[in-house]
């Protein structure tokens, strides 16, 4: 499939802000499922962005303001080819021991109702790794609630859960805490999704699961949609949780209150239906 | 168990009430001495102390809590033969704690050689990710360490445990040494004793020794420090005034074009060492802890560009927790080639289950800590703990065997002391302090000495209620 | 020097300045509550000190009608003001604490004890008497904290930062009386000899430690308008606006030529002193005292402002 991606993120301060400072997480990397054909990050600013790699392998811009800034657009477009790969990722870089996605972080913690759900899909059986990341996966999708009413950007695994309710961020969440609890290296990878029934204009990025299987390597898993990824998938940026692989982090001086706008097209070129976006 | 007293020695005192040679000389002063005189000398010490402002904020809030850390006037004193062991032991382990850490965040000969379990570094919350990247300037990552050591016996010392992040105490060390050459130049007199005030030197050319290779000129260096509701500002405060470097705080610190600067009354100023004392979760906000208000923005790209050096290295962590301290024999033979020459206390690693099982079978003999603890928090001394605290800890330790690790009482030395009663045999332990540079290892004669000013306490953390005393390394 | 720390003793001095005006207007009230109820409105002494201090709004919020009591304890005490002598010795010794590297033993031990000492205070159990002691007491620890300054700080940047913060504080403080009390230095109001008015105006110049000044100046009955020449135009008199922005001139000129830099700071303080040196005072009360005073308070706090622009952000 050939994807085009535009995303806007837009920025505006009540005050100017004396500085911000950002780190973007928005360039995808080829693999052996996706070819990046053409990338762009740009900014409004006139700001050095250099490009550079974080401990995952992520492609990073990092910048630094220091003029009082008032409002600030990051504009990423692209093309990417992809290829159903069943979820298996492969022709990537692991710069880390997969050990180190067996920890637990603030956000993916686990707590007795939790343990007892993953606990019980692990059941007395012994099954294979990969059957069991299946059916953890088809256990969280049917037992949480595709929701974006009820959680924000902070809302902890431990706390989705116990309302059984979430967007692919919370989802996702629950589905690494769980696997590493069960003693499966588990990580978080933020993405993008071609919509099959056609929707464009999207309110958010994706996001989903990526599990070790010895002998197989890295294999995803989206919770919100109960599948494996596939060529619909984009994948961009991984990390322990959404904290170390979010698109954007930043840190800011001054500013009062942020508003912030999200743009987001995500197409299948051979659909023909890309609609530009200004 | 009778503790070996360090001015008496193993049986309590000599039949003829005599010292250990060591003490011999202070023993004859101190019996000549009227009780008034050292009452008189004591009012003198708080006095100085108190004027001097070095306090230590308890519980890190109000300006109330401020209080002195108890001072005790009579010293610990060591033989010059007794250091030079210790001394060989501590630059050995320092050396293989820094091998160690190159080796976790590089590539990993240690687990593969099965020194250590891969899940005690990979899935420490201490191991730093980010520094898989680039090795730390000159292949340091602890610059600064405190071992704490205790005594058993005439030739027993112990290694209780490393503090290889920002450990804290080295301006007692030097504050103390001050007072007591105020109060006692007498003593002085009557003894040589190895001199502990070139620390501060020791630790500005260690700090500028460790500089980014691509600093010009003569780096410069800062102590970053949280503020000063921080427990140990006092301390911060009097190394940077000591080295003449300045104390910045987060704020004081930015980053452009790939360097931090400090903002001055004349502009931004270029640094290139930063010995930091937060910890590492509130370095940089856009890395670690996101809502950390004092780190510095993008540090982390700056060191990760080998454009600043950071001090200790992030990640060094891993190096003090409690459950790796319990493979640093088999860590000093890897990384060495040498037999450990401190001792390693043995300790029950509550995340394998025949060892929970035995802790929790024998938990009023033992020492149970938790693996990433300090200040001597969250800790349970068996032989002091009543049965309620004993049973509510085993519930702890149940519900998070690998949080914890345990060890055997140890009967830790005691030395005279001057409580309400007059002179007491109180518990000590030794945190000497080791510096380690691009231009090599260096360890101030003696440390801080704590001491536990309860009666059979063993728990000597300042914290706690702990006090300190001089320590006194003599030439012989 | 780092702008955090010149920022700190910047307002340490300002801290200090400001605990030693307010022991300095209670003092007055002081004095002048002890005249005959006659003579005076009831209260008004109390009211005035509230003015003078800028702290008229959140008291009323607090209190309503001013009292001796509740004046004293807000002035004083009260950790609710940030401007009372507690609170400034407080904010004082905070800003000392931030920056001990900077400071000599002496100075930091000059506000590390009065802090100390003020903690052992009792406040609801001071009489009269002891209120005074304490207000005699603060007025030697500010002399004692400029003494230390005077002699064994380094004279380089930090200090002109120090000196800096006490000027503009204290030509803040010397606006504030006039402002409250122009009413009563207007010729134009002068009664004939009143010996109310005669009690204010010396209690004036002893609230700025200028009775005996003012003597040696114009050898001359206390008037009103030579009150107003004193603690405006008199380039001798410490206290005056004049010296004031001297002092603030100097200071700056120490630090262009120590960095090497004149900014926006200089040319402020430079302009302030020449107009106010080519001023006379009858021309101040021609185009009016009140409006004159207006003017200066609020020149001041931007001179204020530009500083920290230029050097403590």
């Amino acid at each position: 499939m050939r994807i085009r991606i535009v995303y806007d993120t837009r920025y505006a301060y009540e005050t100017p802000a004396r500085a911000v400072a950002q780190v973007l997480r928005l360039t995808p990397r080829s693999n052996d499922g996706q070819y990046v054909a053409h990338w762009c990050v740009e900014l409004d600013i006139d700001e050095a962005a250099p490009c550079g790699e974080d401990a995952f392998g992520n492609v990073t811009h990092t910048f630094f303001t220091t003029k009082p800034l008032s409002h600030l657009t990051i504009t990423v477009s692209g093309v990417v080819e992809t290829a159903d790969t069943h979820g298996l990722l492969s022709g990537v870089i692991e710069p880390l021991a997969p050990d180190v996605f067996l920890r637990e972080t603030a956000l993916t913690t686990m707590d007795d109702d939790m343990r007892a759900f993953a606990d019980g899909i692990a059941g007395a059986a012994s099954r294979d790794r990969l059957t069991l990341l299946h059916d953890l996966l088809a256990a969280t999708h049917a037992d949480v609630t595709f929701d974006t009413a009820s959680t924000n950007v902070a809302t902890s695994a431990v706390e989705a859960f116990a309302l059984r309710r979430g967007v692919c961020q919370d989802l996702t969440h629950i589905y690494i805490a769980c696997a590493r609890h069960l003693g499966i290296p588990a990580r978080y990878v933020s993405g993008h999704l071609v919509k099959l029934d056609g929707d464009v204009e999207q309110q958010a990025g994706h996001a989903w699961a990526e599990a070790l299987v010895p002998g197989l390597g890295w294999i995803g898993f989206d919770v919100a949609n109960g599948v494996c990824p596939s060529e619909t998938h984009v994948r961009v940026a991984t990390g322990f949780d959404y904290l170390s692989a979010a698109p954007v982090r930043g840190s800011r001086i001054g500013g009062g209150t942020e508003h912030l706008s999200v743009k987001l097209a995500v197409a299948d070129l051979a659909q023909r239906q890309m609609q530009t976006s200004d | 168990m009778a503790a070996y007293d360090e001015m008496f020695g193993a049986d309590g005192a000599f039949a003829d009430g005599a010292s250990r040679a060591v003490y011999g000389e202070l023993k004859l002063w101190m019996d000549a001495a009227s009780p008034e005189f050292f009452d008189a000398r004591r009012r003198q010490a708080e006095l100085f102390f108190r004027r001097i402002g070095i306090t230590f904020a308890v519980g890190g809030e109000a300006e109330a809590s401020e209080r002195l850390i108890p001072f005790d006037i009579v010293p610990r004193i060591l033989s010059g033969g007794e250091w030079r062991k210790l001394e060989r032991g501590l630059i050995q382990r320092a050396k293989a704690l820094n091998a160690f850490l190159c080796d976790i965040y590089g590539p990993g000969e240690c687990i593969k050689a099965g020194v250590i379990p891969a899940e005690l570094v990979y899935q420490n919350s201490q191991y730093r990710v980010e520094m898989t990247r680039i090795p730390p300037p000159h292949g340091v990552f602890v610059h600064i360490s405190g071992t704490d050591l205790v005594r058993t016996g005439e030739d027993d010392f112990y290694v209780l445990e490393d503090n290889a992040r920002t450990p804290s105490g080295v301006s007692y060390m030097l504050e103390n040494r001050e007072v007591m050459m105020r109060l006692f130049p007498e003593l002085f007199a009557r003894h040589r004793i190895a001199p502990v005030e070139t620390y501060t030197d020791g630790l500005l050319s260690t700090l500028k020794s460790v500089a980014p290779v691509f600093a010009e000129g003569d780096p410069t260096a800062v102590v970053l420090t949280p503020g000063p509701f921080n427990s140990a500002f006092y301390e911060h405060s009097f190394l940077a005034d000591k080295m003449g470097v300045e104390l910045v705080e987060g704020s004081d610190l930015f980053v452009q074009d790939c360097r931090v600067h400090m903002r001055t009354t004349e502009g931004p100023r270029q640094v290139d060492v930063i010995y930091r004392r937060i910890d590492d979760d509130f370095l940089d906000p856009l890395v670690f802890r996101p809502d950390s208000a004092i780190g510095v923005p993008g540090l982390m790209s700056v060191y990760e560009a080998g454009r600043v050096t950071i001090v200790n290295a992030p990640g060094a962590g891993v190096a003090d927790d409690k459950a790796v301290y319990s493979y640093m024999p088999e860590i000093i033979r890897f990384f060495t080639g040498e037999e450990p020459i401190l001792k390693t206390v043995p300790t029950w690693r509550c995340r394998e289950p025949d060892s929970l099982a035995y802790v929790l079978e024998h938990l009023p003999e033992l020492v149970v800590k938790e693996v990433n603890g300090s200040g001597g928090y969250g800790m349970l001394v068996g032989p002091t703990a009543s049965k309620a605290e004993i049973e509510a800890f085993a519930a702890k330790l149940k519900g998070d065997p690998t949080g914890f690790i345990a060890q055997p009482t140890l009967a830790l030395s005691t030395c005279p002391t001057f409580v309400e009663k007059g002179l007491a045999p109180r518990h000590v332990d030794l945190r000497p302090f080791v510096l380690t540079g691009a231009d090599g290892v260096r360890v101030t004669p003696g440390g801080l000495t704590r001491v536990a000013l309860t009666e059979g306490s063993l728990v000597v953390n300042s914290s706690q209620g702990g006090g300190t005393k001089d320590t006194w390394v003599l030439d012989d | 020097m780092l702008s955090r720390t010149a920022d700190s003793l910047y307002w340490m001095g300002r801290y200090m300045e400001r605990a030693d005006f307010n022991a300095r207007i209670l003092e007055a009230a002081m004095r002048l509550a002890s005249l005959p109820a006659d003579d005076v409105t009831p209260g008004g002494e109390w009211d005035s000190a509230i003015a003078i201090s800028d702290v008229g709004e959140a008291f009323n919020a607090l209190h309503g009608a001013a009292t001796e009591a509740n004046v004293r304890d807000y002035l004083a005490f009260d950790a609710n003001n940030p401007s009372s002598i507690r609170a400034c010795l407080r904010q004082a010794r905070s800003n000392a604490r931030a920056v001990r590297t900077a400071l000599t033993p002496e100075v930091w031990e000059a506000i590390n004890d009065a802090w100390n000492e003020m903690g052992r205070m009792v406040p609801a159990a001071m009489d009269m008497e002891a209120f005074a002691r304490f207000l005699e007491w603060l007025k030697g620890v500010a002399r004692a904290y400029d003494g230390a300054v005077h002699r064994t700080q380094l004279r380089n940047d930090g200090y002109a930062f120090l000196r800096l913060g006490a000027a503009v504080e204290r030509a803040d403080n010397t606006a504030r009386i006039l402002d409250v009390k122009y009413h009563l230095l207007l010729p134009d109001n002068e009664p004939v000899g009143g010996g109310l008015d005669y009690f204010q105006w010396s209690t004036i110049l002893r609230e700025v430690s200028a009775l005996t000044a003012y003597r040696w100046v114009y050898r001359e009955s206390i008037k009103p308008w030579l009150v107003a020449d004193l603690l405006i135009l008199n380039r001798q008199m410490p206290r005056s606006l004049l010296n004031c922005c001297e002092d603030i001139a100097l200071h700056l000129d120490r630090l262009a030529s120590t960095y090497s830099r004149r900014g926006p700071a200089q040319k402020m303080a430079t302009a302030a002193v020449g107009r106010l040196s080519g001023l006379r005072i009858e021309q101040i009360f021609q185009s009016g005292l009140h409006e004159f005073i207006t003017r200066f308070i609020a020149e001041n706090a931007r001179i204020s402002t530009v500083i920290a622009e230029q050097y403590l952000l």
